[in-house]
């Protein structure tokens, strides 16, 4: 027993022993709990706060783009579209299946839904089929209980009533790139689009709008489970333009099958009425995203449908350029509008021969004579008299070689020379070089929107800009009124002189253009031919007969045209390039005269208190 | 004859009426108030009686059945089944090595009548009823023979060596710990066990290294949990997040955020105890800290009035088995000790867990219930 007893007396000290640690132990616990329950617990409150609500944005309205009649151009279009929450079906597989019973899902479409499935986290929708029509929707909700997880949703994606018709001018949307999401929160949203051409990237911001936030209570997968406060977002605002979308359908319709251009400009304040690129693309096709065959097919073609050859197609400007030499010879007082020069048909510099392009020459001509006949040889002379810089200043006055500040990224400003750029590329300047850019050759390069504000100072006197924004949101934008631009700061005579002697290239019957001359009483257009060479005509090539019509395309000149009417008022100014035209006067000329039909009959810059109904009788007629 | 004498001779009017007015009842009001607990935190866990809470109630009747049965169990026919019931716990444990099902990156798991049972949970109670055995006989003098103490140490060994294999750090580390309080509690001399504890601090780096991966990965998030907050961290950052947002008063029943938001995971089982302090604050988790410790010390207070040693060593061992769940599963909620599976008894969802411990809590009563029987001889 007193054995027993010993044990019994160890195992209670050890027992006491082992039961004090365990209370020390449950001691030590709750003074942790205290400490990060009480002493540490605001700071933990603040985390599981951090950790529930999620701040979400909710995607505005994007603005829409609506032309100066207030009919849109581009616009939201309500998108039925069907989506998968993959939580929600049982089996992914069998929802997929029962659906394409019901819409048919090619296999690219299956193989791009369960790539999507997977990629996401399951709560998160992902598209199956977009633009659902009435007979699909009503199908799919008929048949939604054996549709698991499928979830009918209206979304929007961008419309272009005009399609190709406006699409270098209006751009087009896309998802945005990683590179992109950086600068806006908003541009992680699904769905969002941003603008990535035309203007619709120049005034993306403004388009865009500001989000609207909403925090949201959400659980430890990020699902949200309620909302607690809710922050209204700006829609984007409503964009107006100065194009007329009737008129730009109209100018589209006159380039035909061409790989042309058109810019009809308002010559008193430089609204752009039409820009016209041919052949266009789709821009709705971009909002989805293109796909590699198209964006092959557009990229290897040759008439290059995704450049906007009105803004960025960089043309020798050719004979159109003379209005801008003869003016150059008239400031300096290297010519006056009655001096006569001789064309025998050529102009001997050096050793070096520059041919008219009427063989055996025009005689005796002044200003008007030049102009009227185009003369190569008495704007040789002009140019060789006034000197290249002093052109290129002219040039620049009158928007050629200068940034014009178009709201179009990618528009190109193109290249009037001048003896230090010349220069600068390593070569002196020659008396050759001058002689050649005084008939618009040479390293001369414009485009055609260049040219239309070209005719529109021309025309006006005025350094009106062209520019394709009226209104930002309800705002009227600076540069509506002929008053917002400045004079050009030339003597009305000799503007009326070189206008003069466009009149009569219409007008008179032994013009270049006389095909250009209106069909209407009492109202008359102004215009100048222009060919702009591609590839340098060879003497032996002359001396064979030389004929462009059959040279290869893409070798044949560019046609170009410029005009403004009506003559006495002018109002309207227009240039149309043709690309491998051969003549500016038989290609691009009837084009010009039937665009400024057009124009004249529709009159888009017509004070707008005119009621609508005459306006629309007004382009029937 | 003296009266101690006396009172350990009961065997001819010890029947069952007898048995059962000798059941520790306190000790089952104190259990049954834990398993409450453990409704409360799983209904809030489940946003309702479903999925958790209904079948932990349903267990918990199970359960308590099952301990009152063994409890009425003559204590001295238990001792018969420990060193049987030993080697089916090295068996089951081999199985498992051999074919356990995979789960959660250990094969620890072994199905039996449609539950996941972990045999190491009843390895813990055959090694506490083994051990008893062996020491019920040893005097004192015997205790400090060292080829006598070699067999038991190697009976513990063996099965920590195959749970660590497992592998399970956490059920590991805490069969050690029960198998060293029975040799204190049966008279270990301290020189021995600082011998043995300076040993296992020698053995330690060693054991690092053949760690599994993700044993390591929560030992060093246990040092530094920012250094991988979404990986092995997430666990022990949420949890603390818990915990600290529920401060003085917690934010009410069924309003945890992190607990109904679900970012505590496992917060039905290993993670229990944060749904309680998130909800009922530092009041309510300090309340049912203080009903463990009650449950452990009326554990020991039972230990200690075993009139025989098979009943004192086993009623301490399902004590501090107990003791040590408690404590390395609510110092891993807090993140002061690194993450292991080990749940909290009767409070966690989990089926087999809970039927273990009733039946430990079980053998403990049965100590209790026979603790004046005549079954305290002493060799030697």
């Amino acid at each position: 027993m007193k054995r027993e007893s010993r044990r019994m007396a160890v195992f209670t000290r050890r027992g006491l022993l082992i039961a004090g640690a365990q209370v020390a132990a449950f001691g030590a616990l709750g003074a942790r709990l205290y400490q990060v329950q009480v002493v540490e617990g605001s700071r933990y409150a603040t985390l599981a706060d951090t950790n529930r609500i999620s701040t979400r944005l909710i995607a505005p309205p994007r603005g829409r783009l609506l032309d100066r009649t207030g009919q849109p151009v581009a616009n939201n279009r309500q998108n039925w579209r069907a989506l998968l929450i993959a939580e929600q079906a049982d089996d992914v597989g069998a929802t997929l299946d029962a659906f394409a019973r019901i819409v048919p899902l090619a296999d690219h479409e299956r193989a791009r839904i369960e790539r999507d499935v997977r990629r996401h986290r399951r709560f998160i929708p992902v598209t199956v089929r977009e633009f659902l029509d009435w007979s699909d929707m009503a199908a799919l909700e008929v048949n939604a209980p054996e549709l698991p997880g499928i979830v009918i949703d209206l979304g929007t994606t961008r419309q272009y009533p005009l399609g190709p018709a406006l699409a270098h001018v209006a751009g087009y949307v896309a998802p945005p790139s990683e590179a992109d999401m950086g600068e806006d929160a908003m541009l992680a949203l699904p769905g969002i689009r941003i603008g990535r051409a035309g203007l619709e990237k120049y005034h993306d911001l403004a388009l865009r709008g500001r989000a609207g936030a909403v925090q949201m209570e959400v659980n430890a997968v990020g699902r949200a489970i309620r909302e607690l406060v809710r922050q209204e977002g700006a829609p984007g605002q409503d964009l107006t333009l100065s194009i007329d979308a009737t008129l730009q359908q109209q100018v589209i319709g006159h380039l035909g099958d061409e790989s042309a251009s058109a810019v009809v400009l308002d010559a008193r304040n430089g609204e752009v009425l039409a820009m016209a690129t041919n052949p266009s693309f789709d821009p709705s096709l971009f909002d989805s995203g293109v796909s590699q065959a198209q964006w092959i097919e557009w990229t290897n073609n040759r008439r290059a449908p995704l450049i906007n050859k009105a803004a960025a197609g960089l043309y020798a400007p050719g004979s159109t350029f003379k209005m801008v030499v003869a003016l150059a010879g008239l400031e300096a007082r290297a010519i006056t509008p009655t001096d006569r020069i001789n064309c025998p048909g050529y102009l001997d510099l050096g050793d070096t021969r520059f041919h008219c392009w009427r063989k055996g020459g025009h005689g005796l001509l002044d200003l008007h004579g030049g102009i009227k006949n185009s003369c190569d040889v008495y704007f040789y002379e002009v140019a060789r008299r006034t000197g290249i810089d002093h052109i290129a200043a002219m040039a620049n006055r009158f928007g050629l070689g200068v940034d014009l500040a178009i709201e179009l990224p990618g528009a190109r400003r193109g290249l009037v020379p001048t003896r230090a750029w010349r220069l600068a590329h390593g070569k002196p300047w020659n008396m050759g070089d001058t002689v050649v850019h005084g008939i618009g050759q040479g390293f001369l390069q414009v485009t055609p929107l260049a040219l239309a504000a070209m005719a529109a100072r021309i025309a006006t006197g005025r350094a009106v800009q062209p520019h394709l924004t009226r209104a930002v949101g309800g705002l009227v934008q600076k540069g509506a009124e002929a008053s917002d631009w400045p004079p050009l700061g030339l003597p009305e005579r000799e503007l009326r002189a070189v206008r003069d002697g466009m009149w009569a290239v219409v007008n008179e019957h032994d013009g270049t253009a006389p095909i250009a001359k209106l069909p209407l009483p009492g109202v008359q257009m102004a215009g100048k031919t222009g060919s702009s060479q591609v590839r340098r005509v060879s003497r032996e090539q002359r001396e064979h007969g030389f004929k462009s019509e059959n040279l290869p395309w893409e070798f044949r000149p560019h046609a170009l045209f410029v005009a403004f009417a009506p003559y006495d008022a002018p109002r309207y100014a227009l240039a149309v390039v043709v690309e491998h035209g051969n003549a500016g006067a038989a290609m691009a000329a009837p084009i010009a005269r039937d665009i400024m039909l057009d124009v004249l009959a529709r009159d888009p810059a017509a004070p707008r208190d005119v009621p609508p109904q005459r306006l629309a009788g007004g382009s029937a007629a | 004859m003296s009266v101690l004498e006396r009172r350990l001779i009961r065997e001819p009017s010890f029947g069952l009426t007898a048995k059962v007015w000798q059941i520790n009842w306190a000790f089952v009001v104190l259990l049954c108030m834990l398993a409450a607990v453990g409704y409360a935190a799983l209904y809030s866990a489940g946003g309702g009686a479903e999925p958790y809470a209904a079948r932990h109630a349903l267990r918990f009747a199970f359960g308590l059945t099952l301990m009152l049965s063994v409890a009425l169990v003559d204590i001295r026919f238990i001792a018969r089944l420990a060193w049987p019931a030993y080697a089916l716990g090295i068996a089951l444990l081999l199985l498992v090595a051999g074919m356990g099902h995979v789960g959660k990156g250990a094969q620890r798991w072994i199905e039996i009548g449609g539950m996941q049972w972990q045999p190491s949970e009843f390895m813990k109670l055959a090694l506490v009823l083994a051990l008893a055995a062996w020491f019920h006989r040893a005097s004192w003098e015997r205790m400090g023979n060292v080829l006598f103490l070699l067999p038991p140490a190697f009976a513990v060994l063996v099965p920590v060596a195959l749970i660590l294999k497992e592998p399970n750090l956490g059920t590991a580390v805490i069969t050690a710990v029960v198998g060293l309080s029975i040799f204190l509690g049966a008279g270990l001399r301290w020189w021995m066990i600082g011998l043995a504890l300076a040993g296992t601090a020698a053995v330690m780096p060693v054991a690092f290294a053949h760690l599994h991966d993700y044993q390591r990965a929560r030992i060093t998030t246990f040092l530094d949990p920012a250094s991988d907050p979404l990986g092995a961290g997430y666990n022990i950052i949420q949890s603390k997040i818990a915990l600290g947002s529920g401060g003085m008063w917690g934010k009410g029943f069924m309003q945890g955020t992190q607990n109904h938001l679900n970012f505590l995971p496992e917060k039905q089982t290993d993670f229990v105890f944060t749904i309680i302090a998130e909800e009922f604050g530092l009041v309510g988790s300090l309340a049912v800290l203080a009903l463990l410790a009650l449950i452990v010390l009326a554990g020991m207070a039972m230990a200690l009035r075993c009139r025989n040693q098979f009943g004192r060593l086993v009623a301490l061992g399902v004590s501090v088995n107990f003791f040590m769940y408690v404590f390395v599963n609510v110092a891993m909620v807090m993140g002061a000790i690194p993450v292991g599976g080990v749940p909290l008894p009767l409070i966690s969802h989990g089926g087999s867990a809970m039927i273990m411990a009733m039946l430990g809590f079980g053998v403990l009563m049965s100590a209790h219930v026979h603790r004046d029987v005549e079954f305290a001889t002493e060799d030697g």
